[in-house]
């Protein structure tokens, strides 16, 4: 791991000073339910994010961790219940609007752009950043809207001729990009072609990518899975510490519990597709039916 | 210091004057003509084959619509010539947007299988639409108003248009929905729209290469545009290198030029073209460039921050 990682260790996790008790629900999942044919792999899921929080969502394989962010940023579209974010419905949003939106994620079988190097991976997220506000359509309902962001954005017309504000903004794009690799300590890798980054720098190069989008809510999926305890270690300093140097709201997928309960001062425990607790990691510890569901039931073994 | 956002607009221009102005013979002036023109057509199909990840076979379908517009335009109504070849490319961009709105929601081998039934489509109605296109006699009297210089001039403009174009965000954004679709429409990509911005520009390059063969045989007819061309446009560009434009401009010249060097052999050089294409196979599985640009091979250009 690079120095940069280690200088956070010195850091306080600030997300535990942090209370978000009275900021504003930022995400707001509310009875989702999602069907696979007769599976039902999430059932009435509701949970609120509030602006600037740190969450995590645990449970043992299987139990629907997914699904819910690919619900969340629109790969699928829930069967039913809905999904608002900044008291907007989005729930039959597509998968770009969404992002547009200001939700970014990673993925747990991660999706880089394998042939591009990884600055230009970085590059294709920051060069589409936009600025979004709700606007009342027709009908009376809110609808969102988004507008490129200027600093990043250039029109086809500059694109085909490489004249007027191409250079200076792909400049911007560049520079801005390269910080943000510098930050996940990839700087040194910027131009290997993503697919052949060692499998931690990949995760930390998909986390750079989402960052990029400037986003309001970010989702990381299971970023610790696959790599070893000194990794898991410099990772957990690196989400706490971008989670109070960008002030990013941020929900976290993990089937490690001790990566959740040493970041995430707010927990959502599922199993089977379905909320068996919420609380600090105190109360998430002290759950029956969280230590049935990681250590088995009496009953069940009996 | 020439600006360097500026350099691939200046290497072309002088490609560009090289090839307009250095004394040729009439035949190597034809070969020059041939050359410019497969080029065209060629960064067009690569656009969508290399850069986006959508296999077609079908983009002589494009070309054919971009001749019979041109020669159309100029024959019957008497139109200058180089309106024509742009409405050429006009009225590809236009079908091409017809048929891309219900196919493009068509990923990996059924875009191109449905990309075969398109263009023979088309060829067909180009084939028995007799009293407009003359259908399968061909449309003879066009004027050759493709000389050294239009070619080259096209060749040029396009020629730069298009490796500014991959330099760009557009560039960037295809490349994006070809290497993972879902994690680009994550990246706030409509990647739906994506695929049809490439297949446009492509049908554009297609169209204006069309036009120009046109001008350049003073003859067409709807069977130089059938399978065979466009499954050897896709050919140069995998020959050259999938996501390499400039891979694609080395292919085409090598094919073109021994395609050329062979003319006395007639029919027997489809074996050459058969054994070139094995064996760049065999040696170089992934094309001559891969899927880099040339510049990256020079020690100096390789790293650009």
């Amino acid at each position: 791991m690079s120095d940069l990682l280690q200088k956070d260790a010195s850091k306080e996790p600030v997300s535990k000073e942090v209370t978000t008790e009275n900021t504003r629900v930022l995400l707001e999942l509310d009875d989702i339910s999602m069907f696979f044919g007769g599976v039902q792999a999430v059932r009435d899921m509701s949970f609120t994010i509030r602006e600037g929080e740190l969450a995590g969502i645990i449970g043992p394989n299987g139990a629907g961790k997914t699904t819910i962010f690919n619900m969340i940023s629109s790969v699928y579209n829930p069967s039913s219940g809905s999904i608002w974010f900044r008291e907007q419905d989005i729930t039959l949003l597509r998968a770009y609007q969404v992002n547009r939106l200001g939700i970014a994620r990673t993925f747990q079988n991660l999706r880089l752009f394998g042939r591009l190097s990884a600055l230009d991976n970085v590059m294709t997220a920051t060069q589409n950043r936009y600025r979004y506000s709700f606007r009342e359509n027709l009908r009376g309902h809110l609808s969102p809207c988004y507008r490129p962001d200027p600093k990043f954005h250039y029109s086809f017309l500059e694109s085909l001729l490489h004249l007027g504000r191409w250079s200076k903004t792909e400049q911007q794009i560049r520079t801005l990009s390269m910080e943000l690799l510098d930050r996940v300590g990839l700087a040194s890798r910027a131009h290997q072609p993503a697919g052949t980054l060692p499998y931690g720098m990949q995760r930390r190069l998909e986390i750079a990518r989402a960052l990029a989008l400037d986003p309001k809510l970010l989702l990381l999926d299971e970023p610790a899975a696959g790599m070893n305890p000194e990794e898991v270690f410099a990772l957990n300093d690196l989400i706490t510490g971008i989670h109070c140097e960008f002030k990013l709201t941020t929900l976290v997928i993990e089937h490690h519990m001790d990566v959740i309960m040493e970041i995430c001062p707010h927990i959502v425990c599922m199993n089977f597709g379905a909320k068996i607790a919420e609380g600090s990691p105190e109360e998430i510890q002290n759950d029956s039916e969280v230590l049935s569901a990681y250590l088995g039931d009496e009953e069940a073994i009996g | 210091m020439m600006k360097k956002s500026l350099l691939g607009n200046a290497a072309f221009a002088v490609v560009g004057l090289t090839l307009a102005l250095w004394p040729l013979s009439g035949y190597e002036e034809g070969i020059v003509v041939l050359l410019c023109i497969n080029c065209i057509a060629a960064m067009g199909v690569s656009l969508l084959t290399g850069f986006t990840g959508i296999f077609t076979l079908g983009h002589a379908a494009y070309m054919a619509l971009g001749a019979y517009t041109a020669a159309i335009m100029t024959v019957r109504y008497g139109v200058h010539y180089l309106p024509a070849i742009v409405a050429g490319g006009i009225i590809a961009v236009l079908v091409a947007w017809l048929i891309g709105v219900p196919t493009l929601r068509l990923t990996g081998d059924y875009y191109a299988i449905a990309s075969i039934g398109l263009g023979e489509a088309i060829r067909l109605i180009l084939e028995n639409w007799q009293s407009f296109t003359r259908g399968a006699r061909g449309f003879p009297g066009i004027d050759s108003y493709t000389t050294r210089w239009t070619a080259v001039l096209f060749f040029t403009v396009l020629g730069a248009g298009m490796f500014n174009l991959i330099g760009s965000r557009l560039g960037r954004e295809l490349k994006a929905s070809r290497d993972d679709r879902i994690a680009a429409s994550l990246m706030g990509f409509n990647t739906t729209a994506s695929r049809m911005k490439a297949l446009l520009i492509s049908a554009f390059y297609c169209g204006i290469s069309g036009a120009l063969l046109g001008g350049y045989m003073n003859f067409i007819q709807p069977s130089m545009f059938d399978m065979m061309k466009s499954t050897e446009l896709t050919a140069v560009v995998v020959f050259g290198g999938l996501g390499s434009m400039s891979g694609t401009l080395i292919g085409s010249a090598i094919i073109t030029s021994v395609m050329e060097y062979f003319r006395d052999i007639s029919q027997y050089r489809m074996l050459i073209y058969g054994a070139l294409l094995v064996s760049i196979m065999v040696l170089r599985p992934e094309g001559v460039l891969g899927n880099r640009e040339i510049w990256s091979f020079l020690p100096r250009f390789g790293r650009r921050d």
